[in-house]
């Protein structure tokens, strides 16, 4: 995963400006500052407000209506583990115990180290090869908790290089 | 001379490492004095063969799978470049009795072109549906998508020539054509592997669509789940507008088309179309009230046709080929192909396009080759998190709206999936309350309240007290809930909920005998 920047309002406004064309800009904006600096900060709020001319109380509702933004900084990678049926029917909620007792933390949290956070989602659309899992925005299939320890093992190595 | 390898980049292929396999191919070739071209596409839809690889050879292509990084040597030595004999060859794709059986009018493509090359689609049949289209007027469009009898393949089966008609009737200065891809229901990829494989089957689709109803501007509404669609789609209009199939004067018709990908935020809820519509304008995915229908007033109150991925890439087959033909296909009001999704604990799983009307025995029989674990199958879901669990006796069923309907199911958008005899149906009819609490909108009390009331008393079930009393509560919240709510979210969830209770009766009543089977 590219590293994120620090929060800046400055360059959060640039982002901002870079979108305000677009017809019902709220969600692009909100993605495009997700992306930069890994969430939302709650300076962003009245910036985007002032500039698509609407109520702060809209976006702060919209951040926290969508499951996919964030008010806090995560960890280094971020771990989604499909929860869905398809996914079910191969074991993975016996895996998912495995995997977050490893990690030592729970849903939507972030590990003790801060390598990780892991997330709920249901279904990535790889329900036949399942349990399945998107690290860092990569799919993996037929996971197993010593593939996921395997993954962020290597994702590591490839952020340090 | 330079040799043609395919490997797929289609998600499930990646997630079985798919680029560590790609890798491996190029540098083994270099190594060898081969010369190779490594051409990434979408997958066929055989899973448990991914990541297959595939080579040109004068006889046609030849395919290899599954392979892992450490076969690579071995398939080179044997002459993979050429052809060659080994354990993983598979012979002629096309060939593979899976595939060979199917009916492909929509999915014919994917896993065979290079999906970003507008070159490669036209040089397998693409556009011949648009260039048909743009020598019709708009009711001409219309009346080809009416008379082949599609009808929306997102879930409600609404047929597809009604909305589409609608949208071009009404007057406005704008109008849209949205695609709905939140491909959400669990066990569904269809979409995925679509936009992933073939996106300009999608675009063209989109393409004819706005032609038909007048619209200019475009949408995809695509779910954040899915980074490789959105990276493929955006790749792929972008190609679309350079060679001038998109954007201005589509075609030298003087029409215009601008396309857009949008992306979701993980809400499950924005796959249904008015909340999608609000999603897209930029606020919280709230459910509106219909009327006004999108077809009249939509995204930003203008009209709009919102449609599946799998409604809009059936319509370029239609064009090209006629609406009769179409409707040759299927049986009842069931018409055309349905592209099915095989999945959960099977041990053939992927994507099967099969006119409508083959039962669900056959298809995870014949097809799936039954379960991965090997155990019995017990219960099969289908048409997503909120279709029906059918027991074993009950697979004799057709996939057709009207059949599913009539035991109470749903075709949904076509996923299957499959449980084994582990399965404990009583914490599936919980998930299916989990599920539908976590992902409400909020916007109606039945089902806001309802999921959540209806999880606390499923795990008094679960726990074994007054499990009589209790299931009478939920089969009562259930009927609140299928009649009161606002959107098929609250509206459906009791269907998961009551046919795991009706068929699967014993799995409600555990906990009940577990004193007694202590002793
Ligand atoms: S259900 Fe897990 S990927 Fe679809």
């Amino acid at each position: 995963m590219a590293r994120h920047e620090p929060w800046s309002a400055e360059r959060a406004s640039g982002i901002i400006a870079e979108h305000t064309h677009l017809e019902g800009a709220t969600l692009p904006i909100l993605h495009a500052l997700q992306e930069t600096f890994g969430y939302v900060d709650g300076g962003a709020v009245p910036l985007i407000a002032d500039a698509l001319n609407l109520s702060r109380a809209e976006i702060h509702g919209c951040i926290t209506f969508y499951h996919d933004f964030r008010s806090h900084p995560a960890g280094r990678h971020e771990v989604k583990l499909c929860r869905a049926e398809a996914c079910q029917a191969m074991g993975s909620e016996k895996l998912h115990r495995e995997i977050l007792g490893r990690l030592g933390c729970g849903w939507h949290e972030t590990t003790a180290d801060g390598s990780a956070t892991v997330e709920p989602v249901y279904c990535l659309g790889l329900c036949a090869n399942g349990p399945a899992a998107l690290i860092d925005g990569e799919p993996v299939a037929h996971l197993t908790a010593d593939a996921l320890d395997e993954a962020l093992a290597e994702t590591k190595r490839e952020t340090r290089q | 001379m330079s040799v043609t390898l395919y490997v797929p980049r289609d998600a499930v292929a990646l997630g079985l490492g798919a680029n560590k396999v790609a890798r491996a191919l190029f540098a083994g070739a270099e190594r060898r004095g081969l010369d190779v071209t490594i051409v990434r596409t979408g997958s066929r839809g055989l899973f448990w063969l991914e990541p297959m690889v595939e080579v040109a050879t004068p006889e046609g292509r030849i395919a290899y799978g599954p392979v892992k990084v450490s076969d690579v040597d071995a398939l080179l030595d044997a002459g993979l470049a050429t052809g060659g004999d080994h354990a993983l060859r598979l012979g002629d794709p096309e060939t593979i009795p899976f595939l060979a059986r199917q009916q492909r009018l929509t999915f014919h493509r994917c896993g065979v072109i290079d999906p970003v090359s507008v070159e490669d689609y036209r040089a397998h049949g693409g556009y011949r549906g648009l260039e048909a289209a743009l020598r019709l007027d708009a009711e001409g469009i219309v009346a080809a998508v009416r008379d082949s009898g599609l009808r929306g393949r997102g879930g409600a089966g609404f047929p597809a020539g009604i909305k589409w008609n609608t949208v071009m009737l009404a007057k406005a200065d704008q109008k849209y054509v949205v695609c709905n891809a939140d491909e959400g229901d669990s066990g569904t990829f269809a979409d995925r592997m679509m936009m992933e494989g073939d996106p300009f089957n999608l675009i063209e689709g989109m393409t004819i669509a706005a032609v038909a109803t007048g619209a200019t501007r475009g949408y995809i509404y695509l779910r954040s789940e899915y980074p490789q669609a959105f990276a493929t789609l955006k790749e792929a209009i972008a190609n679309g507008v350079g060679a001038g199939v998109l954007g201005q004067n589509i075609l030298g018709s003087g029409k215009d088309f601008h396309l857009e990908v949008r992306l979701g935020a993980g809400a499950y809820i924005c796959g249904e179309e008015t909340s999608l519509l609000e999603s897209l304008e930029g606020k919280r995915g709230i459910v509106r009230a219909k009327p006004p229908i999108p077809a009249l007033k939509g995204f930003l109150g203008q009209p709009t046709l919102v449609n599946n991925v799998m409604t809009f890439t059936a319509v370029p087959w239609i064009l090209e080929h006629g609406a009769k033909a179409y409707a040759d296909y299927g049986m009842g009001r069931s018409l055309g192909t349905l592209p099915i999704q095989l999945a959960g604990n099977v041990k053939h799983g992927g994507l099967i396009e099969l006119a409508f009307g083959v039962t669900l025995r056959d298809v995870i029989q014949e097809y799936g080759g039954g379960t991965r674990s090997g155990r019995p199958v017990r219960a099969v879901q289908v048409g997503g998190p909120l279709g029906a669990y059918f027991p074993v006796d009950l697979l004799d069923t057709p996939l057709d709206y009207e059949a599913m309907a009539a035991k109470k199911g749903l075709v949904g958008h076509g996923g299957i999936v499959v449980f084994d005899d582990t399965v404990d149906m009583a914490r599936q009819a919980r998930f299916a309350f989990e599920f539908c609490a976590t992902e409400s909108c909020g916007k109606c009390t039945p089902c806001r309240i309802g999921a959540t009331r209806g999880v606390e008393t499923m795990d008094k079930v679960i726990a074994g007290i007054r499990p009589e009393a209790n299931l009478k509560l939920v089969e009562d919240l259930c009927e609140v809930m299928t009649d009161g709510s606002l959107c098929a979210m609250g509206g459906l969830t009791p269907m998961p909920v009551m046919s795991a209770i009706t068929h699967f009766p014993e799995d409600f009543r555990r906990a009940g005998d577990l004193p007694a089977a202590a002793e």
